[in-house]
């Protein structure tokens, strides 16, 4: 007998984040945050920088505990989310690679595979060809071989997607990746993962702060703003009446040539804040 | 009243002239090693304040060597270890630990070097604890001259620098954009650094000459944020534990059991270190609030 | 010069050659050149005071190399070791000379503390030495994998469940233990030139992590080896033959690095 009304829905989602609150140094970070990502899908997370993107993929990875609500990845247990595991893949939003350090991208998305197991790593063939099989479903071939530290951001954020896809994760975590990228090659990421997301039926939650250059290949979007969040298609949220509801002031959206414009204020105030598909420009 | 004095300063302590010497000295060193250890702290290069010293171990032992006094040995050597530190660029992150750390390396082999040859030679064996450790005590009057002189240069390089020092130990891309030449202040900085870690080397030994360097400023910054008031707090300070360094070990010629004498360096140093802990648990209780 | 009690000197320090390679790469690789320069003057304090009250020295060395990279750990903020590193192991050294100030040798005991004394490894040394060392590469053997993970991508290494803190503390346990054989044998001045200028300078030349770790390796055994055999022979102290050695590779490889960057130009 279910007591309570509140279900977990019955998944083959492969994530399901469920009234999740996180309140840090006092502040609200995440407010009752509910969404899910099913196989296959490609979800972004949008919002603000601040708005809590990276506290979101954190308690999704374990490393933060949320002060009410659960997560549960690809049927897990709502407790051990992640943590140890294999089944969520985490290409981090910072990381410093030292130029000079010995290592390449071979050896790193190796690492992927193995990297939290102890004792020396015996060799083995079948290894190696898996290494090569994902250094190719990401066309990092080229530039496997060399020193990985010295390579560009793109070149990095290839390796690193491959890096997390060899352990086949169910969920597959990408912390705004396009942030230093230029445009063409955060195209070009996009428009790899999607690839791959629908290839593998691989779960997809790519977090960034601009929306537009997702839009043509999100299936669907969570949108963060003040800590709370929804999430549906692109045309279900972002509307007047959701953003405005979400973020506690009033908000227009503009659609102009295929993009989306978010503005905020009502015009009285002496200055509006714009926000570009997310990213605010403020007009005096 | 007078039973507590007289516990406290130990006979002769005002009438030594080797107490006044060290006190002269250590009260300029102290100056010039806390207003430049600010700078060093804000740019983060507190290891490169302390290879130098260990560098200087190198000079001063060559300085022994050749039978010169050890300062300049210790200024000749951490001033040309400035400059080489710069070349390979030590002011950018990367790999600047490693460099300092093998220079370092090599500094101390060759110490090791010249202090065996210079033992070996003059059949003392005293010279490794005084340039490694300091021996405030036994200096000679003669030095006050060139040390307020090289003081002077140090302190001089920086109050010419000190808005363009300051903003590019805050930001080097801010500086850059204003037109600063950056490289050069560095540059002109490392050198005055040189200078005060070969102060402090003659007060406290090459080796620890750092913590005079690092630690009052360190103590300053936990105490203020703004540069002036902590270049003023950290001379203070060092000025501080100097006058109790000295004191401490003139008197502790007289405590039981060994009546020994500890090293002026021992308390410099401890006295340092109790002053940075207790600025870091005033600053973490601030910062609680 | 390979007979009689120079045969320990040669054992000890083949074995310090080999172990601090291979510790010393992680510590490059981490960045934690600093680190690794601290806790052995830490342990000076150590040495110095086992000798004052007449214990082991190797005791003493072990102690305060523990308790000093366990306190690096705790107290240093992340990432920022700088001044509380610095001043701590600055009084560390302070009270190392005031310990040995109340000896009776005191310079020449300053002097093989800081510089070394290969030559003075006794039988009843080699015992722990040999100890040490099985413990450290155990220890490196085992944590392989999750320290290069953790090392190079300290996130990644996060979300399959890696606690970076928990590595860190494992690490510098066993760069203390490192540090204890080590210190006798090239002094705290020294380990520098055994720990970091090998992997430093073999880093240049390979971009393979176990390639870079056997040259390391390599590297070191020239330097010590060499150090050994000129120091008998000249009389001159171990330590500076290693010193200038060491650098000396370091520098061939960052030339070599730079050449290289150049050409792919």
């Amino acid at each position: 007998m279910i007591a309570r009304a509140r279900a977990l829905p019955l998944t083959d989602d492969a994530l399901v984040v469920d009234g999740v609150t996180v309140r840090l140094g006092g502040r609200t970070v995440l407010d009752n945050v509910s969404c899910s990502v099913r196989p296959g899908e490609f979800t972004g997370l949008i919002g603000a920088n601040g708005a809590g993107k990276t506290t979101l993929f954190r308690v999704i990875l374990g490393l933060e505990q949320p002060s009410a609500g659960s997560v549960r990845v690809a049927g897990g247990g709502s407790e051990s989310s992640g943590r140890g595991g294999t089944d969520v893949g985490y290409v981090p939003q910072k990381f410093q690679l030292d130029p000079d350090m010995p290592l390449r991208g071979r050896d790193l998305v190796g690492l992927g595979l193995d990297g939290h197991r102890f004792g020396l790593p015996l060799p083995s063939r079948s290894r190696r060809q898996l290494v090569q099989e994902m250094l190719d479903a990401v066309d990092a071939g080229a530039f496997a071989d060399a020193r990985v530290g010295q390579l560009s951001g793109g070149e990095q954020q290839r390796i690193l997607i491959a890096h997390a896809l060899i352990s086949r994760p169910k969920l597959l975590l990408l912390d705004e990746p396009l942030a230093n990228l230029d445009l063409r090659s955060a195209q070009e990421v996009v428009g790899l993962v999607s690839r791959i997301a629908r290839e593998q039926q691989l779960a997809v939650l790519i977090s960034a702060h601009e929306m537009n250059p997702l839009l043509p290949v999100m299936d669907r979007l969570v949108y963060l703003a003040a800590g709370r969040a929804a999430s549906g298609t692109a045309e279900e949220v972002i509307t007047s009446d959701v953003l405005t509801k979400l973020y506690g002031h009033h908000v227009d959206v503009l659609r102009v040539h295929g993009r989306v414009i978010v503005v905020a204020g009502t015009g009285h105030d002496e200055h509006a804040a714009v926000e570009m598909g997310g990213a605010s420009v403020e007009i005096v | 009243m007078h039973a507590v004095l007289r516990a406290i300063f130990e006979p002769g302590f005002f009438t030594s002239s080797l107490v006044a010497l060290a006190v002269a000295v250590g009260t300029l060193v102290a100056i010039v090693a806390g207003v430049i250890g600010v700078f060093t702290v804000l740019r983060g290069q507190s290891f490169a304040g302390e290879a130098l010293g260990d560098i200087g171990a190198a000079g001063g032992s060559s300085a022994y060597l050749a039978g010169i006094p050890a300062l300049w040995g210790f200024v000749g050597v951490a001033v040309a270890a400035a400059g080489v530190m710069e070349l390979i660029g030590i002011q950018r992150a990367r790999g600047r630990d490693l460099a300092t750390g093998v220079v370092l390396g090599a500094g101390f082999g060759l110490a090791a070097l010249f202090l065996y040859l210079g033992t070996t030679y003059d059949n003392t064996t005293g010279a490794t604890v005084t340039i490694l450790f300091g021996s405030i005590f036994a200096l000679n009057s003669s030095i006050l001259p060139l040390l307020a002189l090289l003081g002077a240069i140090a302190l001089g390089t920086i109050v010419v620098l000190y808005r363009p020092l300051l903003l590019s130990s805050v930001s080097s891309e801010l500086a850059a954009a204003r037109g600063l030449p950056v490289r050069l202040i560095g540059a002109a900085y490392l050198f005055a650094m040189a200078v005060a870690v070969a102060l402090s080397a003659v007060t406290i030994g090459a080796i620890l000459s750092t913590a005079l360097l690092v630690g009052p400023a360190a103590t300053a910054l936990q105490l203020t944020r703004r540069p002036g008031h902590a270049i003023v707090a950290a001379a203070l300070i060092g000025i501080a534990a100097m006058w109790l360094g000295v004191l401490l070990a003139y008197d502790s010629y007289y405590w039981p059991p060994l009546r020994h004498g500890w090293p002026v360096s021992f308390f410099v140093v401890t006295l340092i270190l109790i002053a940075y802990i207790i600025s870091r648990t005033v600053g973490a209780r601030r910062a609680v609030r | 010069m390979f007979s009689g009690f120079m045969v320990n000197a040669w054992i000890v320090a083949t074995i310090v050659a080999v172990v601090g390679a291979a510790v010393g790469f992680f510590v490059v690789l981490r960045g934690s050149a600093f680190v690794a320069h601290a806790v052995p003057n830490g342990s000076f304090a150590g040495a110095a005071g086992a000798s004052l009250i007449g214990i082991n020295t190797i005791i003493g060395l072990g102690i305060f190399s523990l308790g000093g990279a366990l306190g690096i750990g705790l107290l240093g903020r992340r990432g920022r070791h700088d001044v509380a590193t610095a001043l701590t192991l600055v009084f560390m050294l302070g009270l190392g000379a005031l310990f040995l100030s109340f000896s009776v040798e005191y310079a020449p005991e300053i002097f093989s503390l800081l510089f070394g004394e290969v030559l003075g490894i006794s039988s009843n040394e080699l015992a722990p030495t040999v100890g040490l060392a099985a413990a450290c590469m155990i220890a490196l053997a085992l944590l392989y994998r999750p320290l290069l993970l953790s090392s190079v991508l300290p996130e990644g290494g996060q979300a399959r469940g890696l606690s970076p803190f928990r590595i860190e503390i494992c690490f510098l346990v066993v760069v203390a233990l490192a540090t204890t054989m080590t210190v006798p044998v090239v002094g705290t001045a020294l380990i520098f030139s055994v720990m970091i200028g090998p992997p430093a300078a073999a880093r240049a030349f390979t971009v393979r992590p176990y390639v870079a770790i056997g040259l390391s390796v390599a590297i070191a055994l020239v330097v010590v080896w060499s150090g050994i055999a000129l120091s008998y022979q000249t009389n001159w102290p171990v330590g500076f033959f290693v010193g200038v050695m060491s650098a000396s590779a370091y520098a061939l490889g960052r030339t070599w690095a730079f050449l290289r960057r150049r050409g792919a130009r």
